[in-house]
């Protein structure tokens, strides 16, 4: 894998106001994504996981400025994505693009697939008008669809075949970077397994990046290099994915990847059961987030907020925010519940 | 099969009827589902999973109608009760658990009077005593504080806790048979793990029979004792768990556990099922699995299996198994190549 810094956030905020009162003034924040940075170096997959709401796809759309971001700093390919006006951002658009969960509704159902294609490649004048036929056609084989089909609306299409769509899409402009935001979730496995084996073909052939998002931790086990651990708004734990199945360290990544069920029958699992629901990214608890549900937190977790640190005994990349690492690490902090 | 059958689901049949068009939704459904002992049904999406526990509780609506077979429950076939008959048993001695549950909750009603309501239909229980067993049953399920929160309304809870919300109903008159349609498909994976422990405590205490539907092979390996694999509105294998994923025989099971993702080796490439599920009217008339099985032949596509046992408790449709089958070609079920 090469080294070169793909995509560089820093300190990324993302914080959607909450309106109320009379004069509908802003009373108080969601904190969606909370002071996060990591890099993502070109030709590799990085995976974002967490639970429901700790601010994945919130990340993702950052990124692409879907929603502008509160503070904070997004390098792409060396441009600052944050600083673009409006146009040049919309060009910038061609190297970054995103396949989202539900292909359904991220599909125009009034344009035919043939439609949608050649006004992708119009807006970023990829292809010559005149090639643009020809390169739906190729597009629509290599995705492991019939050219004939480009002529039908995505009505007339399988959710995994309309996923298929959304990454020729995606595709069709030629990009560097891929965020693929739960791209294959609502698939059955059989069809996932289709898509996954596409997407790691289209890495190897075409170079590209993706930044991952999914909740699916069996899938990010088998698509990525790098994976990031977000837990309400904020990454607990980064590192390769070696690492971070083989040598798990924050209490949180600790029991999200326990509580994967196995499919072995016969293998029996030692599972840590949280306790408790995820809080509200409104108030988030104090200190470390996850201390409500920790089973080693202690007074300080409550009152000081750790940072992403590496210790000697873990991999180069691997970083952990937790007080308690090395302690828990070395059997030295036991569980408090 | 064994002897001890709660419920005995043979050849149900339920289809919809749209402009003239008969949609097999559930084409000959037959598995048992023994006392005590949780039974998973797996399989692709729009295979008939929901719409066989719909039938077996008769909650199908216009156009729908079931058209066929017997749904035996402790030895009385529900098919031949009466509405009124089928209110006192759902509920009450079969619950189900739906896969969305702001769907199944009354979003009017406080968490305390829906859980009140099932005890006062099914057993007469008042409001006082009603109350006390509601908030004793949120306890059990895990809810904290359950005096609060038996006033509140549904989307006052989070998605875990409306999920459990619907298990403490469901549980409510402590049912025989529970039927979990993909009770935790919507939820976070360490909700879904304290959700699954949670229904396997109450089965080994009620000592309650279960079926579980899901698309997680996880889950099923986790919760379940004897597995239903469907496919096209048919029971393709039926097996006891240990044995589905030691042994699958079906090759659309095979190409379900190879679709997977594996957790023990590094793979480049998975092992997809070619194609996807056709429309209903491109669905070969034999074996619904022909058009995507590596392994049919003609005789497949023209011919439909019979579900035929191949052991104590373990039966399987598909021709690969039987007689006919000519042998000319090796039948690499077990081992299917690998690309590396
Ligand atoms: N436009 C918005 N306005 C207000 N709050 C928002 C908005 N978008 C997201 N949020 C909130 O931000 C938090 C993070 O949401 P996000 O969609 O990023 O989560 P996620 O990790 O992608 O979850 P999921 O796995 O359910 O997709 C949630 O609490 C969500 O309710
Ligand atoms: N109201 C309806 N009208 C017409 N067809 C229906 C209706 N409800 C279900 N069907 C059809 O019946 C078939 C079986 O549906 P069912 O809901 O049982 O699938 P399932 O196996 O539960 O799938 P999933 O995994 O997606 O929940 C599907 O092909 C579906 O399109
Ligand atoms: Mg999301
Ligand atoms: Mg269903």
């Amino acid at each position: 894998m090469s080294q070169k810094e793909l995509l560089k956030v820093e300190n990324l905020k993302q914080y959607f106001p909450i309106k109320g009162g009379v004069f509908g003034r802003t009373i108080n924040n969601v904190k969606a994504v909370d002071n996060i940075s990591f890099t993502v170096y070109e030709g590799e997959t990085v995976s974002i996981v967490g639970e429901s709401g700790c601010g994945k796809s919130t990340t993702g759309r950052s990124i692409l400025r879907l929603d502008e971001p509160t503070e904070g700093n997004v390098q792409f390919d060396g441009v600052d994505l944050l600083s673009l006006n409006k146009r040049k951002l919309r060009q910038k658009r061609k190297d970054l693009q995103i396949i989202f969960q539900d292909p359904y509704a991220s599909l125009n159902p009034r344009q035919t697939v043939s439609q949608m294609l050649n006004e992708a490649m119009e807006i970023q004048n990829v292809v010559p008008k005149n090639e643009r036929r020809k390169r739906i056609a190729e597009l629509m084989e290599l995705v492991g669809l019939q050219p004939y089909q480009a002529d039908r609306f995505p009505h007339e299409f399988s959710g995994g075949q309309r996923q298929r769509i959304g990454i020729a899409r995606a595709l069709s402009v030629d990009p560097k970077l891929i965020i693929a935001d739960e791209a294959v979730s609502a698939l059955d496995v059989s069809i996932q397994a289709q898509i996954l084996n596409l997407m790691k073909r289209f890495q190897r052939e075409l170079n590209l990046t993706y930044l991952f998002i999914s909740h699916d931790l069996g899938v990010v086990r088998h698509i990525s290099d790098r994976i990031i651990v977000m837990y309400l708004g904020k990454i607990v734990e980064i590192g390769d994915k070696k690492s971070i199945f083989e040598n798990v360290q924050h209490p949180y990544t600790k029991a999200l990847l326990s509580a994967i069920p196995v499919p072995d029958p016969e293998k029996k699992k030692e599972r840590i059961i949280l306790k408790g629901d995820v809080p509200s990214p409104i108030n988030p608890p104090t200190g470390c987030r996850f201390h409500t549900r920790c089973p080693f937190a202690t007074d300080k977790c409550r009152k000081e907020e750790p940072v992403l640190r590496n210790l000697d005994y873990m991999e180069e990349n691997h970083q952990v925010a937790c007080h308690y690492v090395k302690q828990i690490h070395d059997g030295e902090h036991k569980q408090v519940y | 099969m064994q002897s001890e059958s709660i419920l005995k689901v043979k050849d149900l049949k339920t289809s919809f009827f749209d402009e003239g068009n008969e949609i097999k939704a559930v084409d000959g459904v037959t598995f048992d589902v023994p006392q005590g002992k949780t039974l998973g049904i797996v399989g692709e999406s729009g295979s008939g999973k929901s719409i066989s526990a719909l039938s077996i509780l008769q909650l199908i609506d216009e156009p729908g109608k079931i058209i066929g077979g017997e749904v035996i429950f402790k030895g009385k076939n529900l098919l031949e009760n009466s509405d009124k008959e089928m209110r006192k048993i759902r509920g009450n001695q079969i619950s189900m658990i739906f896969q969305e549950p702001m769907t199944s909750l009354n979003p009017t009603q406080t968490v305390g009077q829906q859980i009140r309501e099932a005890y006062k239909t099914h057993q007469g229980i008042g409001k006082k005593e009603g109350n006390k067993k509601a908030i004793e049953m949120l306890k059990t399920v895990g809810i904290p504080s359950p005096e609060r929160r038996i006033d509140q309304y549904p989307f006052e809870l989070s998605g875990g806790m409306r999920q459990r919300v619907m298990i403490a109903m469901a549980l409510a008159c402590k049912p025989e048979l529970l039927i979990a349609d993909e009770p935790t498909t919507a939820l976070d994976v360490t909700i879904q793990a304290q959700i699954i422990e949670l229904i396997k405590e109450l089965q080994k205490d009620l000592g309650m029979s279960v079926i579980m539907i899901t698309h997680d092979l996880g889950v099923i390996a986790e919760t379940c004792d004897y597995v239903a694999v469907m496919y096209g509105g048919k029971v393709v294998e039926y097996r006891d768990v240990i044995t589905l994923f030691k042994d699958p025989k079906h090759p659309y099971t095979v190409g379900l556990l190879n679709s997977l993702p594996r957790h023990d080796i590094e793979q480049e490439e998975l092992i997809p099922i070619k194609g996807t599920v056709p429309s209903p009217d491109e669905m070969p008339a034999g074996c619904r699995f022909a058009s995507r099985c590596p392994f049919a032949t003609e005789h497949c596509f023209v011919n439909l299996p019979e579900l035929i046992d191949i052991e104590e408790n373990g039966q399987i449709r598909c021709w690969i198994y039987t007689d006919e089958w000519d042998g000319d070609q090796e039948v690499k079920v077990y081992e299917p190549e690998r690309t590396s």
